[in-house]
C-alpha cells in the first residue's frame, strides 16, 4: 500500500489534469455565458444601414422572432460565418437580421456588396454604444430574440455549419414550436 | 559627464511615462479624486475580451468602450456600486476580480481552505506515525535515533 501510494497519487493528478484538458477542448474558453438569457432584450433604437435616417426600434421587431447577427467588416471570424448564415438564411424559419458593429457603414457596404447580404433588415451601431447593453464584447455575436423580445439563445464567436446544425436550429426549432 | 548622463536619464524616465500615460486616452476627469477612485474602479474589473487583463489596462476596443461608459457614469454621480451592477447585468460575474460569495464560486473561495484542511491532515499523520516509530524504536534496541525520521 505505501509502496503504490505515489502511484495512487500520480493517477489522481493525471485524472485532475485529462479533465482540465478534457474541458477546454469541450467549451470556448472566452465565451462568457451572458445574463441577459431569457431576459427581455434591451431596448435600442438604431439606424438601418442603408436608410439612416430610419430608425428601428425593439418594438418595431416585437411580434416576429429574429436572430440577431452581430458583424463588422473588420471582424476576420465573420467572413467564417457569412457563408453559412447565406446558406442557411433562406430555411432559417425567422428573419436574419445584421448589427453592423463599431464599422464605418461605407466598409460595411463594400463588405456586403462583396461577400452578399444575407440580412432581411440591417441596423448599424457605428460607436458600440447599443452593443454595451446587449453585452456583446466582440463579433461575431449571435442572438435569437423571439417574438415577445426575449433573449432565447446567443452564440459567441463564428456560426460554423456544426453549430448552426446542432445550436443554432434546434433552438430555433425549440422556439418556434414552444410559440408559433 | 556624469551630468550629461543624468540628464539623458531624465529625459528617457519621462519619455517613458509619457508613453505609458498616452496608451489609454486621456479623459477629462472633473478632480483628481475622480481620477484616482476611476483607475481603482477599472483596475478590479475585468475585460471580458482579453480575459487576463483588467479594463484598466486592456488596449482590446471593448475595453477602451467600457472605460468610456464607466467614466459617462461618473460624470452623472453614479456610486461605484452602481456601476459595478451595470456591467454585471450585461457581462456577468465575470468581469469581477472580486466575484460575490454564491454558489458558482462557493468552491472558488472556500477551495483554498479545502486545500489547507487536507494538507493539515497529512503533516498530521505523518507526526502521528513518527511519534509512534520513535516510541517503538525506544523500547526495543537496536539501531540508533540516528536513522529516526529517515523513513521518508
Amino acid at each position: 500500500m505505501k509502496r503504490l501510494l505515489p502511484f495512487i497519487v500520480f493517477m489522481l493528478m493525471v485524472v485532475l489534469f485529462g479533465f482540465g484538458i478534457w474541458w477546454n477542448t469541450r467549451h470556448d474558453p472566452n465565451a462568457i455565458t451572458s445574463p441577459l438569457l431569457d431576459k427581455p432584450a434591451p431596448e435600442f433604437a438604431l439606424p438601418k444601414l442603408y436608410e439612416p435616417d430610419q430608425q428601428v426600434s425593439k418594438t418595431d421587431l416585437l411580434g416576429q422572432p429574429y436572430l440577431l447577427n452581430v458583424f463588422g467588416s473588420w471582424c476576420i471570424e465573420c467572413g467564417v460565418e457569412h457563408p453559412v448564415l447565406t446558406a442557411a438564411a433562406p430555411t432559417l424559419g425567422v428573419q436574419l437580421v445584421g448589427y453592423n458593429y463599431k464599422d464605418a457603414p461605407a466598409d460595411a457596404k463594400a463588405w456586403l456588396a462583396r461577400h452578399g447580404n444575407p440580412y432581411g433588415l440591417l441596423i448599424a451601431d457605428e460607436k458600440g454604444d447599443t452593443a454595451i447593453d446587449f453585452g456583446v464584447y466582440g463579433a461575431p455575436e449571435s442572438f435569437l430574440v423571439d417574438a415577445k423580445g426575449v433573449i432565447r439563445y446567443k452564440h459567441i464567436g463564428p456560426i460554423t455549419a456544426e453549430v448552426m446544425a446542432n445550436e443554432v436550429k434546434p433552438a430555433i426549432a425549440a422556439m418556434l414550436k414552444e410559440a408559433p | 559627464m556624469s551630468r550629461r548622463l543624468l540628464v539623458l536619464l531624465a529625459a528617457l524616465w519621462l519619455g517613458a511615462g509619457l508613453a505609458h500615460a498616452q496608451a489609454i486616452e486621456p479623459m477629462p476627469f472633473a478632480d483628481r479624486a475622480q481620477e484616482v477612485r476611476f483607475q481603482h474602479l477599472t483596475a478590479e474589473l475585468r475585460c471580458p475580451m482579453c480575459q487576463n487583463e483588467t479594463l484598466a489596462d486592456s488596449n482590446a476596443p471593448i475595453a477602451r468602450d467600457l472605460r468610456n461608459q464607466i467614466f459617462k457614469m461618473m460624470q452623472q454621480g453614479r456610486s461605484d456600486d452602481e456601476i459595478k451592477q451595470y456591467l454585471v447585468e450585461r457581462y456577468s460575474n465575470f468581469v469581477l476580480y472580486d466575484p460575490p460569495l454564491g454558489t458558482g464560486t462557493a468552491l472558488l473561495w472556500f477551495g483554498p481552505l479545502l486545500i489547507l484542511i487536507a494538507g493539515a491532515g497529512v503533516v498530521l499523520v505523518a507526526i502521528r506515525r513518527r511519534g509512534a516509530a520513535a516510541t517503538n524504536n525506544e523500547s526495543q534496541p537496536g539501531p540508533g535515533p540516528a536513522d529516526l525520521g529517515d523513513d521518508w
